[in-house]
């Protein structure tokens, strides 16, 4: 393995899963931005919500929702930029991650406002919006925006509130077809905000990182009383399959109980303004009657 | 998994079998020690009494099955990987006449990385007897990277050329690692995550399947080792008087290519490539017992097994609950032990 590609891997890595809360760029604005390219999926998405998709004249590479993001040029990713279409494109603003520490240099240098983001917690995803808003003059729009997520995740909450939360293990990848190359969710980030909004007890609450390798011997022993997987790439003919191979681990309540979940849904792992969306996905999961 | 060397009784060495015998014993005791403790610690407590309950139907006792799904089929794949890629390093250190040599010089671990990294990133969901899509193609990807390198080390002369093996596989090496950058390209960050960690090594195999799928392979490769010792011995001297002293030296060298091939990509697919152990064990085993590979080779073997053992338990209770990818404490102990050796002459 070259140290290159172990490079890149790492690189990757802190991307995914760094943690710290979105922050404005410290850069003045002088006139609200008219020309904006981010290069983020979960932010594409909070402009096109804040009513700023038409502004927007470049996505990253990764970008798939909403549609209209189709038709916009791609220049490139969270790890291969491309400056010289960035450049290009004349943007008056940039929204970068928050680790692009190359590309944040070079578009200082040449003089090009940026909005700098990073992952963060389930809040940090309204905090963003309302920042974002503020940045790109649309303060009321986002915080529109921002304040029907708080309301619809506090329903969620609401709803789910004084049933019995089941221990949940909240899985983020898996090899296909085997109990191997389990990620789950740890104690922090959205994904764990988003299953304890959703009436779940993350069985790995005491871990205080996002990403946890579960172990057969880990799972056991944490004994779930409901998994729910998040892999969009399952079709749908695949997850009866997909499901049985748990049964493996059969003194899992989960595994006893039937409360295996594979979800599909593509808003699922994204911190933008569709976490209500998939909170509530997760929330009728566990708790179908809650929303009868 | 044993082997008996080699059973060929030779005049000037009338006590080889007796040495043979104590080595077996010696390694052998710490082996099984290490194989039979390690399925008793891990990152919880369980009780064996209630393990052995039988009175307890296994899908209620927790014990049972954390012993018998996550701990003792972790256990039989370290040795069984750690035997096979240890017994690899001495073939193939004796192959290319080259104290560094390890079982991934030649672009088998990179081949295997290439397919499991396609297996991962674009989730394919082949897979027969409870074997996933993973292991399937990491095996296929190292069946690969042997094809092409053994057809250019034969390419351009009668018999096999170790110079052109070594080229080629140095080379395969760093050409595999550039197409799993291209692949990585195409995966989003959890695909990359978890790309990664299958490179640091990982025996959570979570059932007996991948062993039993991996041993007739590994028994395979075991059986054709057996035949090696004598002729890797006469192969140190150089293939030139290897010749002259009646072995078929390209008969030989190919043999040693395959067995040690097969050996390390049944061993990738079941644990992933982890590192150092191909290099660590035949040099400390030489230490201790000479260099003669009638003895090597199986001591190898069994040491291989229980270093392995013991570092995959160290890895899942060092920081409990969560754990070291196991490649990461191999590597640890590997890396300065490797530099020592280069400068120890």
């Amino acid at each position: 393995m070259s140290i290159r590609s172990l490079c890149l891997c790492v690189a990757a890595l802190t991307l995914f899963f760094a943690r710290s809360s979105p922050s404005a760029s410290s850069s003045q604005p002088v006139n609200h931005p008219k020309r904006i390219i981010s290069l983020i999926p979960a932010v594409t998405e909070m402009v096109y919500a804040i009513g700023a998709g038409p502004q927007l004249v470049g996505v990253g590479s990764f970008d798939t929702y909403p549609s209209e993001v189709a038709s916009l040029p791609r220049v490139g990713g969270l790890l291969d930029p491309d400056v010289e279409r960035i450049l290009a494109l004349k943007p008056d603003l940039v929204i970068v991650y928050g680790t692009q520490n190359d590309l944040r240099l070079q578009l200082e240098r040449a003089g090009i406002n940026q909005f700098s983001y990073k992952h963060g917690s389930l809040a940090g995803v309204m905090e963003t919006i309302r920042a974002l808003g503020i940045r790109l003059g649309r303060a009321e729009g986002a915080d529109r925006v921002a304040t029907d997520l708080e309301n619809r995740l506090s329903a969620i909450r609401g709803k789910v509130s004084g049933r019995v939360r089941p221990k949940t293990l909240l899985v983020f990848g898996r090899d296909a077809l085997a109990l191997r190359g389990i990620f789950a969710s740890g104690g922090i980030g959205f994904i764990h905000d988003m299953l304890t909004t959703a009436g779940g007890d993350n069985v790995f609450t005491d871990v205080t990182r996002e990403s946890v390798q579960a172990t057969t011997e880990l799972i056991l022993q944490r004994a779930p009383e409901a998994i729910i997987e998040m892999r969009q790439s399952v079709k749908a003919d695949e997850i009866a399959a997909e499901r049985a191979v748990w049964s493996t681990l059969s003194s899992l309540p989960a595994v006893r109980t039937a409360r295996i979940y594979i979800l599909t849904d593509s808003s699922l792992p994204v911190p933008g303004p569709r976490v209500a969306q998939a909170t509530e996905s997760i929330a009728k999961t566990l708790h179908p009657e809650a929303f009868r | 998994m044993n082997t008996t060397g080699g059973t060929t009784f030779q005049g000037r060495r009338p006590d080889i079998r007796r040495r043979l015998i104590i080595t077996m014993i010696a390694f052998g005791i710490p082996t099984v020690a290490a194989i039979v403790a390690a399925p008793l610690v891990g990152s919880t407590t369980i009780d064996l009494r209630r393990v052995l309950d039988r009175s307890v139907p296994i899908s209620e006792n927790v014990d049972a099955q954390i012993f018998f799904i996550a701990r003792l089929p972790r256990t039989l794949a370290g040795a069984l990987v750690g035997a096979s890629l240890a017994a690899a390093g001495v073939v193939f250190q004796g192959l290319l006449r080259n104290p560094l040599a390890t079982p991934f010089t030649l672009g088998i671990s990179s081949g295997a990385a290439l397919g499991a990294m396609l297996a991962i990133t674009f989730d394919w969901t082949i897979g027969f007897a409870g074997l996933s899509a993973v292991p399937i193609a990491s095996f296929a990807g190292s069946v690969g990277a042997v094809a092409i390198v053994y057809a250019l080390s034969v390419a351009r002369q009668r018999g096999l050329s170790t110079s052109v093996l070594l080229l080629a596989g140095v080379t395969l090496n760093a050409f595999f690692s550039a197409l799993i950058l291209f692949v990585q390209y195409f995966a989003d960050f959890a695909e990359t995550f978890r790309t990664l960690r299958w490179l640091m090594g990982d025996l959570d195999v979570s059932s007996f399947q991948p062993i039993v799928a991996a041993l007739p392979l590994a028994l395979g490769a075991f059986g054709l080792f057996a035949t090696l010792p004598r002729a890797l011995n006469l192969l140190s001297l150089g293939p030139d008087s290897a010749g002259t002293r009646g072995i078929d030296v390209t008969r030989a060298q190919r043999t040693a290519f395959f067995s040690a091939s097969l050996a390390t990509g049944a061993a990738v697919s079941v644990g992933g490539p982890i590192g150092f152990i191909g290099i660590i064990v035949p040099h400390l085993v030489r230490l201790l017992v000479g260099s003669d590979h009638r003895l090597v080779l199986p001591a190898s073997a069994l040491f291989g097994a229980a270093f392995l053992v013991a570092c995959d338990t160290l890895a899942r209770t060092v920081i409990s609950p969560v754990e070291l990818p196991v490649g990461v404490i191999t590597a640890l102990l590997g890396g300065p032990f490797f530099l020592w050796l280069l400068v120890r002459r």
